[in-house]
Order: C-alpha cells, then sequence, then structure tokens
C-alpha cells in the first residue's frame, strides 16, 4: 500500500518538479526579456483570440494577456475543451500554457512563439451581447427621413440643371 | 451656364466640391452597416446608419447651397485647397463612426486613426483591436483602401463629365499621370485597375486562410481586408498582431506580392494592362527601386547578421526581407512586435530601414515617401553633371530618363524633384525633433518619423494612446501633408491666411 501512494506523490509531483524552474511570465516580458527568456520553459496565461487555426496534427492558437497576443503551437490533442476564440461577440477561453519559448522560431521562420507542452483551460469564454440603444434607434430613422429628403431633393435639382 | 472667373464665387465652388467628397464617404458607411447587419452586429450598424445618414446630409446640403457654382472655374490655389480641406473635413466626418463605436479613448485618437487609413500609413490607437465588430474592421479597411487610390479619383469616377480645376485636384492629391487624356477616365481606369486586383487578392487570401484553419467566413473577410490594406501599402490588419497572427509564410508571400504591386505606378500597371510588357524593365522607377531595395536587403541582412538576430536564411527572408519591403514600399504590415526593432535589430537594419522607408514607392500609387520617380530624376541629374564636368567646354549632351516614354531631363523636373524631397527631409527632421522634445531616445523618434513621413506605418513602439496629444496632432498633420504632397497643404494655409488678411 505504501509503494502505492509513493508511486502515486511521484506521478503527481513529477509534472510539477519538471516545471518547477519554469517562470510565470507576461507578453511584455516575452518581448523586451526575449533573448534572456530564449529557450526556456514558460508559464504564460491569455485568452484565445480570433482563430483556433489547426494545421495538421497540430494548432496555432493566439493569446492575449491584454497587452499583446503570443502564437502558442500544441498538438491539437492537447487542445481538450479550449474551442472559443474571443471576437467582438465573445470572450475567448483563458489560457494557461507551459512550453517552450522561442525568441525567434527555427521551425517557424524566426515567429516569437511558445511551444507548448502543457495547456491548462483557466476559465471559459462566454458570449457578450452589445445592447442596442432605442435613443440611437430613433436618431437613425429620424436622420434617415432627412438624409433620403435631401438626396431626392438633389436629384431633382440636378436633373433641373 | 458658361464657366466664369469669378472670384467672389470661389469659396462657393470650393464648398461645392468638397460638399461632393463628403456625399461620397457618407455613401461609403452603409458598407460596413451591411456588413454588421450581416453578423448580427446590431448596435455597430445603426452607429454606422447615423454616421452615414447625418455625412450624407451635411455633404447634400453642401450641394444643393452651392449647385450653381459648380461650373466656376477653379484655379491651382483653389482647386488645392479643395483637395486639402475635402482630405481633412473628411478625416473628420469619417471619424464619427469610431468614436459612436467607443472604440477610441479620445475623438483626436480617431482622427488620427482616419487620418493614418486615408494617408495609407497604418498606425492605429484603436482599443481592444482584436475584440473589434466585423463593421468596424470593414470601415477601417475601406477608409486605407479608399485613401490609396485618391478621395479625389473616387469622387471623380462618379462625375460624368470634367469641369474645369478637377484635373489640378487630381494633382493635389499627389498624382499627376493621366493615364487617358480626360481625367475623368483615367480615375475610372485607376478603379478599374484596383477593382481587378481586389477580386484577385480577396480569392487568393481567402483560399490562403482556408488552409490556415480559418472557417470560411472568416477567411473571406481576413483576405478582403488584408488585401484593401496590402494594395493600397496601408498596413493596417484586423488583429494585433497584424501579419504575425497568421504565423502563415503562404499569407507573407501573397500579402508582398500585392503590396509590391500596389506601390507601382497606375501608369505602369496601365502600360502592362495594354500590352507594353517592357516598361515593366525599362522604367526609372522600376530601376530605381530595384536598385534601391538590393542595397538596402544587402545592409539589413549585414546588419542583422552581425547580431546573430534570426537562426537560418528562411527566418533572416522572412523577419528582415518582410519588414524591409514592407518599409521600402510604404505598407507597413509587420511580423515582428513593434519593440523587436529597438531591442533586437541594432543600428545598421534600422538604418535601412529607415532609408526605405523615407524613399517610398512609385509615384501615382499608392505609396508614400518621396518616390521612385524622384530618386530616379536626381540620380540622373547628378549623372548629367558629372558627365559635364569630363566634357569639352560648349558640347552640349542630352541626359534622358524613360518614365512610359523617353523624356528629356531639364532643369524645372529636377528643381520639382528636390524640393519636394528637400520638404520631405524638413518634414521628418521636425518630426524627429517633435519626438525628441516628448522625451523619447533618438532612434526611436527618427525610426517613427521616417514611418509617419513616408506614410508607411511600421512601428517601433513610440505611438501608442498614451503618446502626448500635441505629437498625435504633429503626426497628424505630417501624415496629411507628405500624403498630399506638401502643394495642396500649403496652398489650403495660403488661401486661408490670405481670407483671414482680407476680414
Amino acid at each position: 500500500m505504501k509503494k502505492k501512494i509513493l508511486a502515486l506523490l511521484l506521478f503527481l509531483l513529477l509534472p510539477i518538479a519538471a516545471f518547477a524552474e519554469s517562470s510565470v511570465v507576461s507578453s511584455t516580458d516575452l518581448i523586451n526579456n526575449a533573448s534572456a527568456l530564449d529557450g526556456q520553459t514558460v508559464v504564460y496565461t491569455g485568452e484565445v483570440i480570433g482563430d483556433i487555426m489547426q494545421r495538421g496534427d497540430h494548432t496555432w492558437l493566439n493569446l492575449s494577456d491584454g497587452s499583446n497576443a503570443i502564437g502558442i503551437w500544441a498538438a491539437t490533442d492537447q487542445l481538450g475543451s479550449i474551442a472559443i476564440p474571443g471576437r467582438y461577440d465573445q470572450v475567448g477561453d483563458t489560457v494557461q500554457v507551459t512550453g517552450i519559448f522561442h525568441r525567434a522560431c527555427r521551425d517557424h521562420g524566426g515567429d516569437m512563439d511558445i511551444h507548448a507542452v502543457q495547456l491548462q483551460l483557466i476559465q471559459q469564454g462566454h458570449t457578450i451581447t452589445h445592447p442596442l440603444s432605442s435613443v440611437r434607434l430613433i436618431l437613425a430613422v429620424v436622420t434617415a427621413v432627412i438624409g433620403a429628403g435631401i438626396v431626392i431633393r438633389l436629384q431633382r435639382k440636378q436633373r433641373k440643371l | 451656364m458658361m464657366p466664369a472667373r469669378n472670384r467672389s464665387g470661389h469659396w462657393r465652388a470650393v464648398l461645392y466640391y468638397i460638399g461632393t467628397v463628403i456625399l461620397c464617404l457618407g455613401a461609403m458607411m452603409y458598407l460596413p452597416m451591411i456588413v454588421s447587419m450581416l453578423y448580427g452586429e446590431w448596435s455597430v450598424a445603426v452607429n454606422f446608419l447615423i454616421s452615414g445618414n447625418l455625412t450624407l446630409i451635411f455633404g447634400g446640403s453642401l450641394l444643393l447651397l452651392f449647385r450653381h457654382s459648380r461650373l466656376q472655374r477653379l484655379g491651382w490655389g483653389e482647386s488645392m485647397t479643395v483637395t486639402a480641406s475635402a482630405w481633412f473635413i473628411g478625416m473628420i466626418v469619417c471619424a464619427f463612426p469610431y468614436w459612436l463605436n467607443g472604440n477610441y479613448l479620445s475623438f483626436l485618437d480617431c482622427c488620427f486613426d482616419v487620418m493614418s487609413g486615408f494617408t495609407t500609413t497604418g498606425f492605429s490607437l484603436i482599443q481592444d483591436m482584436d475584440h473589434l465588430s466585423n463593421g468596424v474592421n470593414t470601415w477601417r479597411h475601406m477608409l486605407t483602401f479608399v485613401g490609396g487610390q485618391g478621395m479625389v479619383v473616387l469622387v471623380l469616377t462618379v462625375l460624368t463629365k470634367a469641369s474645369s480645376g478637377i484635373y489640378r485636384m487630381y494633382v493635389g492629391e499627389g498624382k499627376d499621370e493621366r493615364l487617358l487624356p480626360n481625367v475623368v477616365h483615367t480615375s475610372r481606369s485607376i478603379w478599374m485597375i484596383s477593382l481587378v486586383y481586389l477580386g484577385l487578392g480577396t480569392i487568393s487570401l481567402w483560399f490562403a486562410g482556408i488552409s490556415l484553419g480559418m472557417a470560411p467566413d472568416r477567411a473571406f473577410l481576413h483576405g478582403w481586408w488584408i488585401f484593401m490594406s496590402a494594395w493600397s501599402t496601408g498596413g493596417f490588419g484586423p488583429m494585433s498582431q497584424n501579419v504575425l497572427y497568421y504565423h502563415s509564410e503562404l499569407y507573407e508571400l501573397i500579402t508582398v506580392l500585392f503590396f509590391i504591386l500596389g506601390s507601382f505606378n497606375f501608369a505602369l500597371h496601365y502600360a502592362v494592362f495594354t500590352g507594353n510588357r517592357r516598361e515593366l524593365v525599362k522604367n526609372v522607377e522600376s530601376v530605381s527601386f530595384t536598385v534601391t531595395i538590393t542595397l538596402l536587403t544587402l545592409i539589413t541582412t549585414l546588419g542583422l547578421m552581425r547580431l546573430n538576430v534570426y537562426p537560418d536564411v528562411v527566418a533572416m527572408f522572412r523577419k528582415g526581407f518582410y519588414q524591409l519591403i514592407s518599409g521600402h514600399t510604404t505598407t507597413g504590415f509587420m511580423t515582428i512586435y513593434a519593440r523587436q526593432f529597438y531591442n533586437e535589430w541594432g543600428d545598421i537594419a534600422l538604418f535601412a530601414i529607415v532609408i526605405a522607408m523615407l524613399i517610398g514607392g512609385s509615384a501615382c500609387s499608392t505609396a508614400g515617401g518621396f518616390k521612385g520617380l524622384r530618386m530616379g530624376i536626381i540620380f540622373s541629374a547628378f549623372k548629367r553633371d558629372v558627365r559635364r564636368m569630363a566634357q569639352p567646354e560648349g558640347q552640349i549632351s542630352v541626359q534622358r530618363y524613360h518614365h512610359i516614354h523617353d523624356v528629356v531631363l531639364d532643369d524645372g523636373t529636377v528643381r520639382s524633384a528636390m524640393l519636394i524631397v528637400i520638404a520631405y527631409i524638413v518634414t521628418f527632421t521636425i518630426g524627429t525633433l517633435a519626438c525628441m522634445l516628448c522625451g523619447y531616445p533618438f532612434a526611436m523618434s527618427v525610426f517613427e518619423s521616417a514611418s509617419a513621413t513616408g506614410n508607411v506605418g511600421l512601428s517601433i513602439g513610440l505611438m501608442s494612446s498614451a503618446s502626448p496629444a500635441v505629437l498625435k496632432i504633429i503626426f497628424l498633420l505630417i501624415m496629411w501633408l507628405a500624403r498630399l504632397e506638401f502643394m495642396s497643404v500649403l496652398a489650403l494655409s495660403a488661401y486661408i491666411a490670405k481670407k483671414v488678411m482680407r476680414s
């Protein structure tokens, strides 16, 4: 029984030990200290934005922490339930990535990116509504009527000239 | 009604033509409204509807009030005043949708972005770009597309006939080539060329986007927007990472192709379209561009290699050459982060890119900078003067350069080319000084000022929504002056000064 508990503990703690030296970074840290962090394991958290672009068995994600977005190259099967990208009408999934940072990635034509070792969904994305202002709607109708009147009048005058 | 030179009626004619431009800009606002409606962005659609209506009311009222002055003959000064004023008033009305949609911290930032779009510069002060509506993104890219061809060119396309002064307005917009004898037909040809490429470019980027893993509708929108930006050498992108967002060499290659084409003279496109393919290799601008891009590529590569910035040739090409050619064509697309220029590139590569941004693309194109044609003319004049020194006294030599046809180089042409180049350098110097007075380092100031003066949009990270308002205003004026190649804005200043003195 003791051996089993020890094995279980080792199994749970090994990944933590592997990333023990990884540093938690922001996009600004990555861009401003790119040379120092090049090739190191980093932990970066951000919102998935735009598109989740699958390329064969790997996928590109762009994670924004509010200052900049960083490209994440991950095996597609690592994505799990990450599926909602941030756009106008939705807040994207917040994801924490642990991976190797490249200042100028040799595999990707010199892109600054992170090759993911582990992806973790921190918070699921959700849709957002942008309420329609009734005042603006009325303004739109009123200005449309006036605008149409001017255009019609203009056309009549142009025909006479 | 006969055209007349009635001095008191000139300002009415000026307002009539400004009204025509405003009316066209108002009509443009309904396209992003439709895009917003298709994507269920109702609040954005209503904002575009209000903006479009108000702009139509404003422009239409000017036309109604001053329609009797439309045949008034306008001189050079008044025609150029129309162009410069139309660009400035157009900036204010086109900022209205941005302001209503709440994408900016201030109305000044809205105006800055519109001017940046119109002048195909590509600096952006927009907030939270990664969550922009499709309607606002369409509007941003439309502004840069229309600005690239020219607002006056847009208006000329819808006019049935040209009155006197129209050609002068066209020249005031920094274009003086006549593809066809009639300036209205020339404008239509410019739009025809652009629309043919719009179709080709959007389709190729659409398919590329799908192959990159984007949904078909998203790939289409991105393809359409990026093409408009590439062709007009604008540099706007729908995402904050700009072209880096796509992580794709295919996308980069297609954009390079279209922004190089966009930086070529419309007269050159027309010559090639009408079967004169040899023009592509003989034209002074093609030669000038080939020479400068080759030299500057060598310098950039040397600078990047000295610092081991990129690990291999592929990375060097995709990063070094891409930013350089993007700067040289005054596009401003980026596949690196702005701060990487400052942190990693080193002085030699930055020097090359600053020179590239100042030279820019071709005359009568969508590009900025002091243009390859002027470089060619000045170089030819230099060659002529050196040759004269070696000749016996009294011997006459004629220097020619080839631009659509062989042109004899005269002193007037050289002087006007030199004047414009000097004006660009003075503007660049003022911009650099303004940045340094605001507390920015010399290298950053030089880079950002060259980018604004050349209407490029590559950024080293200096210009942002947090920059001082005075610097934003100076950059806005620089972009406006440089895009219209100074003369129109100077004519407007003289016109206003004259009115003030008289009153």
